[in-house]
C-alpha cells in the first residue's frame, strides 16, 4: 500500500528533506507551496526517489480564503490521507517586529494564524475519516516568551497549545496530532546564524518526524537533547527568567 | 566559521552563501558584482572535497540546497540533475535500478558540480575518459546571470572551459550524463603483486583492456624494489557470476561510522610508522595474484570508512600531490622521483599510481596519456621546499600537477605545464567571469 502524504510549505529544509525519505517508501505524495517552480524540481526529485506519485499545487498559506479550495482539491485527489505535515514558516526580525505593528501582525499571520485556519480545515476531515496524523512544525521557541523571538515564540506557541486542544478533541476518532519542536536547524531560514554544536541537518529532523509519526509520539523536541534544554527553561521562575539575556 | 579544501590547509574565515533555489543564485552574483568586495572573486563551492584552495574565495556559494535529481530516463540511462547532488547520493538511488557512475574518483563524496570543475578521472580513465566525456550538457550561470547550456557542440568554447575550469567561469547549475548499466553492485577484483615499478608499468600495459585498474605503491621502498605495488584490477561482475548469498546484487553500502574524531599529534605520522604500515600492507597481499568479488565500496571509495581520515595528518594539514607524466618517459621521471622520495623518507601513507588514456580538449583538465602518481604529505616547515624540488622534475619531463590537489604550485610551474591557459582566459574574458569568478587558487595562479 502506497502511503498518502499531504505537505504543507513543501519547499521548506525540514519538509524537503521529509519528502525524500517518503518518497523512499514510495508514497503518494501532494505537495503545497508557493513557488511552483520550486515545487515542480521537489517533485521530480521525488518521484526518482521511488515516490508513486508526485503532485504539487500552489497555496499561500496567508491567503486564508483559499484554504478551502485548495485543500477539497488534495481530497478530491487522495480521498483519504495517512499524513498531513504543516512545515511553513518564516523567521521573523524580532528588532523589525518591535517597530512596526504590521510586521508583528504579519508574522502573526504567517506563523500561527494560517496554519490555524488550515488545521481547522483538515481536522474535521481527519475526524470524518477516523484516521490518520497531523503533524505540524512548531519551534521550542513556543516554550516560553524570550526577549530574542518572542513574536515568533508568541506564534509557535499559539499553534502549540491549539495542537493540545485539537489532540484532545480528535482522539476518541483515532486521529494522531503530532507537535514537532525542532531546536536549531541549519537550513536557508536561518543561513544568517553563526552555526555551533547545538545545530541539527534538516536530516536528522527529517529521520525523527517520521519515527515521531509511526510511534503516535504527542510532541516531539528535536533533537532529542532539547527536552532536556527546555524542560530547565520552562521551570526557571519567572523572577530570575526576566533578567536573563535570552 | 573556518573553512578549507580536504587537505585542511590553507583555512580561511567565511560564511558560505547558501541559496535554495537558482533565482537566488542570480541575486548573489548581482549584488556580488555591486558590493566592494565585488573585484575580488566569488566560487562555487559543493563538498569541499577538492584539497587546496581552489574552493575558497571571498564569496563562497555553495551547492548544498541545489540537489535535486530533475529527469531520469530509464531506457537510456541519461541522468539530469541539480549541480549540488552528491556521487554518494545518485549510487544510493541508482544501484538498486542497475546503474551505476561513469567516472568516479576515490571518494563518493563530491558533487556533479565539483566533478565537473575538476574533470575528475576514475581507474578507468584508460579507457573511458574522464567525467566530461560522458556529459551530454550543463548549464552554467554566468557573471551577468544569464544561464547558458553548454555541450560540445553548444557554446562549445565555454564548455571546454567549465570542464576542469576549477568554477572560474561562472556557477555550473544543472548537468545531464550518461549512467553506466551494471548488473550487479559487485566488482570482480584481481590484485597482482609487483617486484618493482617496471614490473608494475608493463603490468598497466597488459591489462590495458581490463575496466578498472590501479597500482598502491609503497613509496618507501627502494633499491630493486623502488616501486613495488599491489596492482587493483576489476570488473563489474555480472549477475550470474554473484557468489551465493548476494541477494539481488544491487544492494547499496553503508557508509562508514568510522571516524577519525580530533587532529592526530604530530608524532603519530613519522617516517617509521609510515614504513612500518606500508610494509603490513604490501605483505598481506602473499601470493602473486589473487581475486576476489568485492561491493563497489571498498573497490572504489575505501577511505570514505573512516570519516575525517584527512585529521590523520594533524592540524597543519598536508598536501595531497599529484602529478602525470607523458608515457614515454613514465618510467624514468617516476624513477626519478620515487627516489627522491624515498631518500627524503616523507612517506606517504597512500601512494597511488595509475595509467591514464588520452587526454581531452578541455583547456584545463589534468589528464595526459602516461601515468599519474599521488601522494600525500604532512605540511611541515620543509616541505614546500621539496614539492618546488619535485615540481621542477615533473616540468622536466613535460609532466603537470592536478589544480583538484593543488594548494601551493606557483603560477609560473603553471602556465608551464598547462599550455592551454592563455586560451582558457580568453573564453573567461568573452563571458566576463575574469574579474567575478576567483579562487585563492586562481589568484595564486594568476587567472
Amino acid at each position: 500500500m502506497h502511503k498518502n502524504i499531504l505537505i504543507i510549505g513543501a519547499t521548506s529544509a525540514i519538509a524537503q528533506a521529509t519528502i525524500r525519505l517518503y518518497a523512499e517508501q514510495n508514497a503518494n505524495l501532494y505537495l503545497l507551496g508557493r513557488n511552483l517552480e520550486q515545487l515542480e524540481t521537489i517533485a521530480a526529485d521525488a518521484k526518482i526517489r521511488g515516490a508513486n506519485q508526485a503532485v504539487f499545487s500552489a497555496l499561500d498559506v496567508t491567503e486564508y480564503e483559499t484554504h478551502e479550495s485548495v485543500l477539497n482539491e488534495v481530497f478530491e485527489k487522495f480521498i483519504t490521507l495517512d499524513t498531513i505535515l504543516i512545515a511553513h514558516g518564516t523567521l521573523p526580525d524580532q528588532a523589525a517586529c518591535e517597530q512596526s505593528v504590521a510586521v508583528t501582525l504579519q508574522e502573526l499571520n504567517t506563523n500561527a494564524l494560517s496554519t490555524i485556519s488550515l488545521l481547522t480545515l483538515l481536522a474535521n476531515r481527519l475526524q470524518t475519516q477516523q484516521s490518520g496524523c497531523i503533524a505540524v512544525i512548531s519551534s521550542v521557541a513556543g516554550d516560553r516568551g524570550r526577549q530574542s523571538n518572542y513574536v515568533y515564540g508568541a506564534a509557535k506557541g499559539m499553534v502549540s497549545i491549539f495542537l493540545q486542544g485539537l489532540r484532545n478533541r480528535l482522539m476518541p476518532y483515532h486521529v494522531h496530532v503530532l507537535d514537532i519542536k525542532p531546536g536549531f536547524v541549519d537550513t536557508p531560514m536561518t543561513a544568517e546564524f553563526k552555526k555551533g554544536p547545538l545545530w541539527a541537518q534538516p536530516e536528522q529532523i527529517a529521520k525523527s518526524i517520521i519515527n515521531a509519526i509511526g510511534k503516535r509520539k504527542n510532541t516531539l523536541y528535536t533533537p532529542v537533547f532539547w527536552a532536556g534544554i527546555m524542560f530547565i527553561i520552562r521551570h526557571v521562575p519567572e523572577v530570575i527568567f526576566k533578567r536573563l539575556k535570552l | 566559521m573556518k573553512l578549507s579544501g580536504w587537505g585542511r590547509y590553507p583555512q580561511i574565515e567565511i560564511t558560505p552563501l547558501k541559496p535554495a533555489h537558482t533565482p537566488a543564485v542570480q541575486s548573489m552574483i548581482a549584488a556580488q558584482a555591486n558590493s566592494s568586495l565585488g573585484l575580488s572573486g566569488l566560487v562555487a563551492r559543493g563538498l569541499g572535497r577538492s584539497y587546496g584552495d581552489s574552493a575558497l574565495a571571498n564569496t563562497l556559494i555553495t551547492t548544498q540546497y541545489l540537489d535535486h535529481f530533475l529527469a531520469f530516463d530509464e531506457e537510456t540511462g541519461i541522468l539530469h540533475c541539480a549541480s549540488g547532488v552528491s556521487f554518494a547520493e545518485i549510487l544510493k538511488v541508482f544501484v538498486p535500478k542497475g546503474w551505476f557512475l561513469p567516472v568516479t574518483p576515490g571518494t563518493q563524496f563530491v558533487t556533479v558540480g565539483g566533478a565537473i570543475a575538476s574533470d575528475v578521472h576514475g581507474k578507468n580513465h584508460h579507457l573511458d575518459g574522464s567525467f566530461s566525456a560522458h556529459l551530454i550538457n550543463l548549464k552554467l550561470m554566468v557573471a551577468s546571470g544569464e544561464i547558458l547550456e553548454c555541450s560540445a557542440t553548444q557554446h562549445r568554447e565555454l564548455f571546454l572551459a567549465t570542464c576542469g575550469g576549477m568554477g572560474l567561469t561562472g556557477i555550473i547549475l544543472e548537468a545531464s550524463f550518461q549512467m553506466l548499466a551494471i548488473e550487479s553492485a559487485y566488482i570482480q577484483e584481481t590484485t597482482w603483486k609487483t617486484h618493482n615499478l617496471a614490473e608494475t608499468l608493463v603490468l598497466f600495459d597488459e591489462f590495458q583492456k581490463t575496466t578498472y585498474s590501479v597500482a598502491w605503491i609503497d613509496c618507501l621502498s627502494t633499491g630493486k624494489q623502488l616501486g613495488r605495488s599491489l596492482l587493483m584490477l576489476g570488473e563489474h561482475a555480472k549477475k550470474e557470476d554473484l557468489a551465493e548469498g548476494l541477494g539481488e546484487g544491487l544492494q547499496t553500502a553503508k557508509t562508514g561510522k568510522l571516524s577519525i574524531p580530533i587532529d592526530m599529534p604530530n608524532a603519530v605520522l613519522n617516517s617509521h610508522s609510515v614504513k612500518a604500515f606500508n610494509s603490513l600492507y604490501y605483505n598481506k597481499i602473499r601470493q602473486k595474484q589473487t581475486q576476489r568479488q568485492v561491493h563497489y565500496a571498498p573497490f572504489f571509495y575505501p577511505l570514505d570508512s573512516l570519516q575525517n581520515w584527512n585529521r590523520l595528518y594533524g592540524k597543519n594539514g598536508f598536501i595531497q600531490y599529484q602529478f602525470v607524466l607523458p608515457k614515454s618517459s613514465g618510467l624514468e621521471g617516476l624513477t626519478k622521483i620515487l627516489s627522491k622520495i624515498a631518500e627524503s623518507k616523507r612517506g606517504s601513507f597512500l601512494a597511488v599510481l595509475k595509467a591514464f588514456g588520452k587526454g581531452n580538449d578541455n583547456y584545463l583538465s589534468f589528464p595526459v596519456e602516461g601515468y599519474t602518481l599521488a601522494l600525500d604529505f604532512k605540511i611541515d616547515s620543509t616541505l614546500f621546499t621539496f614539492l618546488n624540488e619535485l615540481d621542477s622534475i615533473v616540468l622536466d619531463y613535460s609532466g603537470r600537477l592536478y589544480l583538484t590537489k593543488d594548494a601551493r604550485m606557483s603560477e609560473a610551474t603553471f602556465k608551464q605545464s598547462y599550455p592551454l591557459w592563455e586560451q582558457f582566459q580568453k573564453v573567461r574574458a568573452q563571458y566576463g567571469a575574469e574579474k567575478r569568478f576567483n579562487s585563492l587558487q586562481s589568484q595564486r595562479l594568476g587567472l
